[in-house]
C-alpha cells in the first residue's frame, strides 16, 4: 500500500504531470482526450443502442430529430436517421471505429519508422543511402492516393466477402504504410548522433553485438520526440481516415466510421435533417482538436526550444 | 587607492524552483580596481559565472538578484531598466565567454561584426570604426588584420576566435572586462597567449578584470586578488600570492593542495573528500563542514562570517588553526619507475601503426578538381611498446591524434597499416578496456547503475545469474568508494567525479588488463581530480592494471606516469622514462609544453607559450611537422622528416637533438 501512494505520489512529481498542471489548454484537451478515449471503450455500456445490430434498431423510429426539438424523443438525445438508428450511439461506435483505424495505423507506421531509421542512422553508408532515398520517394505520393490505390488493388483480389470483414485492416494498412517517414527521419538522426557518444563505445568494448547496442542503448535515448510525433500523427491519421471514407474507399455503412457517417450525412443535409451530418461531424472537430491540442504541448515540454 | 570601480555589495541570487526557491548566490561583497584583475576560483556549481552574470545583468531566466547593490564607478547598476543597463553593458563593462564560436555570428565577416558594435557604442563616422576596428584586431594580437578584417568565424582557430571575441569586448573602450572561463576552451600554448593579452589590456589601458575560472594556475599567473567561492558564498578573499601560499581557509587549503605540481612528483594527490553540496540540499551552518576535517560542533550549527584575518577576508569559525595538515610534500621525488616494472615484458606491442581516414573535400573542390576524399593521417607510423603494469602517458595539444591512436588501441578503429600485438596472460584474448572523457556522455542515462556496471559481464560469462552479477556490481560499486545501494540510480543522480567511479568500476567489472584512459579527468574539478587519480593508482596496484593514460594536463601527467610519449601531428617525437622526461625533455615540442604549463608557484614566469597553433593535419608542413613553431628549425627540418635517435631511456625524432644545436635545459 505504502508502495502505491509512493508511486502514485512520484507519478504527481513528474516534471510532465507538473508541466499539464501549468497549462490550461492542454489539461482540458487532455480530459477531453480521455474522455472521448473511455466513452469509445465503453461505447456497449454507455450507448441506448447497438446501432449495428439490425435487431435493436427499430425502423419506425426513423429521421426523429434531437431530444430538444419538438418532435424529439427523450430516448434518442441526438435523434435518429433514416434507418432508426440512433444518432448519438452511431458517434460513439464511429469514434470507437475512428479511434481503432487511427491508434493501429500510427503503430504499424511507428514500427516501421522507428526500425528503419534506427538501421539507417546506426549502419550509415549505402543502407542509408537506400532507406533515406525510399523515404524520399514515398514523400512524393499523396496519401490518400496510395491508399485508393490499395483499396482498388485489394477490391480487384480479395473475393467480396472478404474484402468487406478485411475494410478496417486494410485502411489501417494503407494509412499505416504512408506515415512511417517522419518517424524514421528523427530516428535516424537521432541514431547519428547517439552513436557517436562514449557509451556505444564502452558498450563495442564490452563485446556486445551491433543489433544489441542499437536496440537496448540506441534506441531508447531516441523515443522521446516519437511521442510527439505519434500524438501529433494519431490526429492526421484519424483524419486521413475520416476522409478516405468520406470518399467511399474507407469503411462501409455497415460498419461506420465518423468519416462514413459525415458521408451519409451529407446526402440529407439539403432534406432538413441536419443533425444526422453535424453531430459527426463535430465529434471529429473535437477529437482532432483535442488531440493535437495535447500533442503540441507535449512537443513544447520536449523541445522547449521551440515555443 | 582611491574608490574601486565596481562594487558588489552583499549580493544575493536566487533561482525560484517548483521545489523551492534555490540561493545560488548568497552575501558575495568583493571590489575592484582599475588596472587590477581579480579571479573568482571555485569547483563547478560553486556561483562564480552566477556572479559574473548578475554583474552584467544576463543571468538566465527564472534567475534573479534578490538583494545586494552592485556599484560601478559609485553608481547602482543592478536596478537599471534594460535599455539603460545595454548600453552600460557595452560601453563599460565588456564581457568574454567561455565558448568563442558561439559568441561569433558565422554569417557575418569578422569585419562587420567589429564595426556594428562600434557604431552601436560610439558616435563616430564610419571611417573612424573601420579604422578602430583594424586597431583593435591589432591590439588584440592577430596578424594581418586587414586581411582577417574580411573573413569569417570558421577561417579563425579557437585561439585567433577568442581574441576576436576580446576585441569585439574592447570595441567600446570598457572599463571593465568581465571573462568567464575565457581559457578552458584552449589548449595550454593558445591559453597562454589570450592570459597574456589580458594582463597587457590591464597595465596599459587600466582595465579591470574579472577572472572567473576553475584552474588556479591561470589565477596564479595573472591575478592581484583572488576570491574563493564554495556554495554560493565567498569564503576567502586576499591578494593572490597570500591566499595560494597561505590559504586559511580549509576548502582554500584542501583546493591548493590538490592541484597537482609540476615541479615534483608525489604518489598520491592531496584530495578533498566528498563533494560540494548541492543547491536544494544545503546543510547548516558553514556549507563545507561536512568535508572539514577541522569542523567543530559551532562549524555545524552556525555559518561563520566573512572576517578580516591576517590581511585577506576569511569565514571560518577555525581560522586561528594552522591547517597545513593536507599538504604533505615530502621533500623526495619517489622513483617513478619500479624496477619490476622497468623489467616486464610488453604487453601491448604497436609497429608502424597508422590510422587514415577519408574526408571529403568541399563540394566546389568536388565539381572543379573531381578529386573527392584527402587523407587525414591522425596516426602515421607509430611504434609504441607497453609494459604489464605500467602507466604509459600519452601527450599533445588538441588535434594531434592522441584519441585517434587510443581508439586504435582499442580495437575501436581499425589501422590502415601497421601490427598490433598482445601478449596477454591470460590467453589469446587481451582485456581491454576505456575510460572515457565525458563523464555525461559515457553513461547511458536510460541506465540504470546495476545495468550499465553489469554489461560486460553479460558478454563475458553468459551464463553467469542475475544474482551473481548483482553481487559483482555491489562489491565493484565498493571497490571505487561508492555505495551498493547507488545500483538502483540513474546516472543523472550522480556528480561528474561519481560517474567516473562508475565508469571505472565498468572497466574493473570486464576484468581489465590493459585500460585506456582518454583524459579521464580533464572534465573534472580538481579535489575530486584527485580523488579519481588516486583511486586509480590503488586500483592499479591492487589488480596489476596496465594503463595508457592521454592527458593534455602535463602536471597531471607527472603524478600519474612511469613513461611519457609526446605525440604531434599523428608521430610520437619523444618517448622517455617519466623522471627523464620532466628533467630534461629533449624534443624542442616537449620543451615548449612543459614551459607553456602554468605554474602555482611562480608568478609572471617566464612561461613562454609556443608560436601558433596546431597545423591543420589535412595539410601538415613538410619535413619536421612542428617545424613553423620550432625555435630551432634549420633547412633541414623544413625537408626532411627526422628519424628517431636514442635519447636516455627513450628516444627522440629530431634534426637540431642530433647535431646537438638544442640549448642545454
Amino acid at each position: 500500500m505504502a508502495t502505491l501512494t509512493e508511486g502514485i505520489r512520484r507519478i504527481l512529481d513528474h516534471d510532465l504531470v507538473w508541466n499539464l498542471r501549468s497549462s490550461p489548454a492542454a489539461i482540458i484537451a487532455a480530459i477531453v482526450t480521455s474522455l472521448l478515449f473511455i466513452a469509445a471503450l465503453g461505447a456497449p455500456f454507455i450507448t441506448p443502442q447497438n446501432p449495428l445490430d439490425l435487431a435493436s434498431v427499430n425502423l419506425l423510429d426513423s429521421e426523429l430529430p434531437p431530444a430538444w426539438m419538438a418532435d424529439g424523443v427523450s430516448h434518442y438525445i441526438l435523434g435518429t436517421d433514416t434507418q432508426g438508428r440512433d444518432i448519438f450511439s452511431l458517434v460513439i461506435y464511429g469514434l470507437r471505429i475512428s479511434l481503432i483505424v487511427g491508434f493501429l495505423s500510427v503503430i504499424m507506421s511507428l514500427f516501421i519508422g522507428v526500425s528503419l531509421g534506427l538501421w539507417s542512422g546506426y549502419a550509415g553508408g549505402w543502407v542509408d543511402a537506400i532507406i533515406m532515398r525510399a523515404a524520399d520517394v514515398k514523400l512524393s505520393f499523396p496519401t490518400i492516393l496510395v491508399a485508393i490505390m490499395l483499396n482498388g488493388v485489394a477490391k480487384t483480389l480479395l473475393p467480396a466477402e472478404v474484402f468487406q470483414k478485411s475494410a478496417l485492416l486494410i485502411l489501417v494498412f494503407s494509412i499505416g504504410i504512408s506515415g512511417w517517414v517522419p518517424y524514421a527521419r528523427v530516428v535516424r538522426g537521432l541514431a547519428m548522433v547517439e552513436k557517436e557518444k562514449e557509451y556505444v563505445q564502452a558498450a563495442r568494448l564490452a563485446r556486445r553485438s551491433h543489433t544489441a547496442i542499437a536496440v537496448s542503448h540506441v534506441l531508447p535515448n531516441t523515443l522521446g520526440p516519437i511521442a510527439v510525433i505519434a500524438t501529433i500523427n494519431l490526429a492526421l491519421a484519424i483524419l486521413t481516415e475520416a476522409t478516405l471514407s468520406f470518399l467511399g474507399v474507407g469503411m462501409p455503412p455497415t460498419e461506420p466510421s465518423l468519416g462514413t457517417l459525415v458521408r451519409i450525412g451529407n446526402e440529407y443535409m439539403l432534406s432538413g435533417l441536419w443533425w444526422i451530418v453535424i453531430f459527426p461531424s463535430l465529434m471529429l472537430v473535437v477529437l482532432i482538436l483535442a488531440v493535437n491540442l495535447f500533442g503540441d504541448w507535449l512537443r513544447d515540454v520536449f523541445n522547449p526550444k521551440l515555443r | 587607492m582611491n574608490s574601486p570601480l565596481l562594487q558588489v555589495e552583499n549580493l544575493r541570487v536566487e533561482f525560484p524552483t517548483r521545489h523551492g526557491t534555490l540561493v545560488a548566490v548568497r552575501d558575495v561583497s568583493f571590489s575592484v580596481g582599475a588596472g587590477r584583475i581579480l579571479g573568482i576560483v571555485g569547483e563547478s556549481g560553486a556561483g562564480k559565472s552566477m556572479t559574473g552574470s548578475a554583474i552584467i545583468q544576463l543571468l538566465e531566466p527564472p534567475g534573479r538578484i534578490t538583494g545586494g547593490r552592485v556599484l560601478l564607478d559609485g553608481q547602482r547598476i543592478d536596478n537599471l531598466p534594460l535599455a539603460k543597463m545595454r548600453a552600460v553593458r557595452g560601453r563599460q563593462i565588456g564581457a568574454i565567454f567561455q565558448d568563442p564560436l558561439t559568441s561569433l555570428d558565422p554569417l557575418q565577416t569578422i569585419g562587420s561584426q567589429l564595426v556594428e558594435t562600434i557604431d552601436v557604442h560610439l558616435d563616430i563616422s564610419k571611417s573612424a570604426s573601420q579604422a578602430r576596428a583594424h586597431e583593435l584586431l591589432g591590439n588584440v594580437g592577430i596578424p594581418a588584420p586587414t586581411v582577417r578584417f574580411g573573413q569569417y568565424p570558421h577561417q579563425f582557430s579557437g585561439g585567433m576566435r577568442q581574441r576576436v571575441v576580446t576585441a569585439l569586448s574592447l570595441a567600446a573602450r570598457p572599463r571593465l572586462i568581465v571573462a568567464d572561463e575565457p581559457t578552458t576552451a584552449l589548449d595550454v600554448s593558445t591559453q597562454a597567449q589570450v592570459m597574456a593579452l589580458l594582463k597587457r589590456l590591464c597595465t596599459e589601458h587600466g582595465v579591470a578584470v574579472i577572472l572567473i575560472t576553475h584552474d588556479i594556475g591561470v589565477i596564479a599567473e595573472i591575478a592581484d586578488d583572488v576570491a574563493v567561492m564554495y556554495a554560493g558564498q565567498l569564503v576567502e578573499t586576499g591578494p593572490v600570492r597570500q591566499i595560494i601560499d597561505e590559504p586559511k581557509h580549509p576548502y582554500t587549503a584542501g583546493l591548493m593542495a590538490s592541484v597537482p605540481r609540476l615541479e615534483q612528483r608525489q604518489n598520491r594527490l592531496n584530495q578533498i573528500g566528498g563533494a560540494m553540496p548541492r543547491l536544494d540540499s544545503m546543510p547548516n551552518g558553514c556549507a563545507f563542514h561536512p568535508r572539514c576535517e577541522l569542523a567543530i560542533e559551532r562549524c555545524r550549527l552556525e555559518a561563520p562570517p566573512l572576517e578580516r584575518h591576517s590581511n585577506r577576508l576569511v569565514a571560518c569559525w577555525r581560522k586561528e588553526e594552522q591547517y597545513t595538515a593536507r599538504i604533505e610534500t615530502t621533500g623526495k621525488d619517489p622513483a617513478p619507475v619500479p624496477a619490476s616494472v622497468l623489467a616486464a615484458a610488453p604487453l601491448v606491442e604497436a609497429k608502424n601503426l597508422s590510422c587514415h581516414f577519408s574526408v571529403p573535400r568541399p563540394l566546389l573542390t568536388r565539381i572543379l578538381t573531381s578529386r573527392a576524399l584527402q587523407t587525414l593521417k591522425a596516426v602515421n607510423d607509430v611504434s609504441l611498446d607497453i609494459r604489464l603494469g605500467e602507466t604509459l602517458a600519452l601527450v599533445g595539444e588538441s588535434g594531434c591524434g592522441k584519441s585517434s591512436f587510443a581508439r586504435l588501441m582499442a580495437g575501436l578503429y581499425t589501422p590502415t597499416s601497421g601490427q598490433l600485438s598482445f601478449s596477454s596472460a591470460s590467453g589469446s584474448q587481451p582485456r581491454i578496456q576505456m575510460i572515457f572523457q565525458d563523464p555525461y556522455a559515457s553513461l547511458n542515462p536510460r541506465w540504470r547503475v546495476e545495468d550499465i556496471i553489469a554489461e560486460p559481464m553479460l558478454a563475458g560469462a553468459p551464463s553467469s545469474s542475475a544474482a551473481q552479477r548483482g553481487a559483482r556490481v555491489a562489491e565493484l560499486l565498493t571497490q571505487v568508494n561508492l555505495s551498493p545501494r547507488d545500483s538502483r540510480k540513474y546516472p543523472h543522480e550522480f556528480s561528474g567525479g561519481q560517474r567516473q567511479r562508475i565508469s571505472i568500476a565498468r572497466v574493473l567489472a570486464a576484468d581489465a588488463e590493459f585500460i585506456i584512459c582518454d583524459e579521464p579527468t580533464s572534465a573534472l574539478d580538481v579535489s575530486v581530480q584527485a580523488q579519481i587519480l588516486n583511486l586509480m593508482r590503488d586500483l592499479q596496484l591492487a589488480f596489476n592494471l596496465t594503463y595508457l593514460f592521454i592527458s593534455h594536463n602535463l602536471a597531471v601527467v607527472r603524478h600519474v606516469a612511469d613513461r611519457v610519449a609526446v605525440m604531434y601531428l599523428g608521430r610520437i617525437v619523444e618517448l622517455a622514462d617519466a623522471a627523464d622526461f620532466f628533467t630534461s625533455p629533449a624534443h624542442p615540442y616537449s620543451r615548449l609544453l612543459l614551459q607553456s604549463v602554468p605554474s602555482l608557484s611562480v608568478r609572471d614566469s617566464n612561461r613562454t607559450p609556443i608560436k601558433g597553433e596546431v597545423p591543420n593535419p589535412m595539410s601538415p608542413p613538410g619535413g619536421c611537422a612542428f617545424h613553423p613553431r620550432c625555435p630551432y628549425a634549420n633547412e633541414r627540418c623544413r625537408t626532411e622528416v627526422p628519424m628517431d635517435a636514442p635519447r636516455s631511456s627513450g628516444r627522440v625524432a629530431c634534426h637540431a637533438w642530433e647535431e646537438k644545436r638544442l640549448p642545454y635545459m
